[in-house]
């Protein structure tokens, strides 16, 4: 019994010790040992040491290429209602061309989980907030649909729906008359997996997009942003973006 | 003696019309006179509470834990939306919606109107076992 005990516990040290180590390492396509050694209960709340963030490089994100946005589609229920004007877009490919170089870049911008979120403030129910591990969401059960949320994001990052929808992914409630907006994929988030977006993006080998805990110094997202320089979108309005851009 | 006697009957007669009035809901409840809901249950047995309970506290239980999951990130299973959709949906139809679906059947009945299926799935993931 006690021998069971102590192999348990020393085993457990091994993986701490391990993951503490090794950091980065890889086991399978997406999944780090770091983050098996960390994963959170179903019944803990998010707690606020954590601060999930992205890194785009955008010397690696190919021009023309829209797998993020396809995956984040396909994930999220986000359809093509026939009326692309008004349609849902959690992300959007950006291309920028600076005129002096000729430099071409293709960003795929997404809400930036700012840490001083506009839309937060000016939400008049509460129904936009930002959850302790710094995703900003909106609860779909107390928004009114009153669109301020939309005005105030300095990234054009919410829209609200306007159809009916049917056949929604169980993990992703939407509905029409709400304000919504790029969820870090949250649902995946809770049970240790990769926002859709930056799973397809390796997937298809383009390595674009790093998701991770930015607060976690072995975190290969808190070691690259420690080590190359990346920026984020607008840094001058102070919101502190948890998307962070290399190569802009 | 005469007024006595009058006095036991309407009395009798009062308790009786008592015992007929407690009863008579139960009675037209039990009768076919009066429609019930037609629900399509799969699994009859126990919820994650009593019967009782979840007929009256469902709502209750459910919008606790809707604010755990969507503030805290709480994902337990039992309480949770998603898993009463995952039991409960009709073999048949693969949805707790319709005539007869689960949820919807009882809330027709008591015209309560439920806005949940608005914004949430009312059909499992095709992987969660119940038909599509
Ligand atoms: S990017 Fe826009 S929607 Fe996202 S947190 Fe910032 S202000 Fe809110
Ligand atoms: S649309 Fe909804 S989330 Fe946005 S500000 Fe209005 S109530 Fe808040």
């Amino acid at each position: 019994m006690s021998a069971d005990r102590n192999e348990g516990f020393s085993r457990r040290g091994f993986l701490a010790i391990s993951a503490a180590t090794l950091g980065g390492v890889m086991l399978a396509p997406g999944i780090r040992l770091i983050e098996i050694a960390r994963a959170r209960a179903p019944d803990q709340p998010v707690s606020g040491k954590v601060r999930w963030g992205l890194l785009i490089d955008t010397n690696k994100c190919a021009p023309g290429c829209d797998d993020c946005v396809k995956a984040c589609a396909t994930e999220n229920g986000l359809k093509d209602t026939g009326h692309p004007r008004t349609d849902a877009q959690w992300i959007r490919k950006v291309e920028l061309k600076d005129m002096r170089t000729g430099r071409n870049n293709s960003v795929p911008v997404m809400c930036q989980h700012c840490e001083h979120p506009p839309c937060v403030d000016v939400c008049p129910t509460g129904a936009s907030f930002k959850r302790a591990d710094g995703i900003v969401l909106v609860d779909r059960h107390i928004c009114i649909g009153c669109r301020y949320c939309i005005m105030a994001c300095p990234y054009k990052a919410r829209t609200i729906v306007f159809e009916n929808i049917t056949d929604q992914n169980p993990d992703v409630p939407r509905g029409s008359g709400c304000a919504e907006s790029c969820t870090l994929c949250v649902h995946r988030v809770d049970r240790d997996q990769q926002p859709a977006c930056v799973e397809a993006c390796t997937r298809a080998g383009h390595n674009a997009m790093i998701f991770g805990d930015l607060n976690d110094p072995h975190s290969e997202i808190a070691q690259r942003v420690a080590k190359y320089a990346s920026t984020q979108i607008r840094a001058d309005l102070k919101l502190n973006p948890g998307v962070r851009y290399q190569g802009l | 003696m005469k007024r006595n006697g009058i006095g036991a009957l309407s009395s009798r007669v009062a308790r009786a019309a008592c015992v007929l009035a407690l009863l008579l809901p139960v009675l037209a409840f039990a009768s076919d006179r009066v429609p019930k809901p037609v629900i399509d249950i799969d699994k009859p047995g126990k919820c994650v509470e009593d019967t009782a309970t979840m007929r009256r506290e469902h709502p209750d239980l459910l919008r606790h834990q809707r604010d755990l999951t969507m503030h805290e990130g709480v994902r337990t299973r039992k309480y949770s939306l998603k898993q009463c959709v995952a039991c409960h949906a009709s073999t048949r139809t693969g949805s707790v919606l319709g005539e007869k679906g689960f949820c919807q059947s009882c809330h027709t009945y008591a015209s309560v109107s439920i806005d949940c299926f608005r914004c949430h799935s009312s059909r499992p993931k095709p992987s969660s076992g119940a038909k599509p």
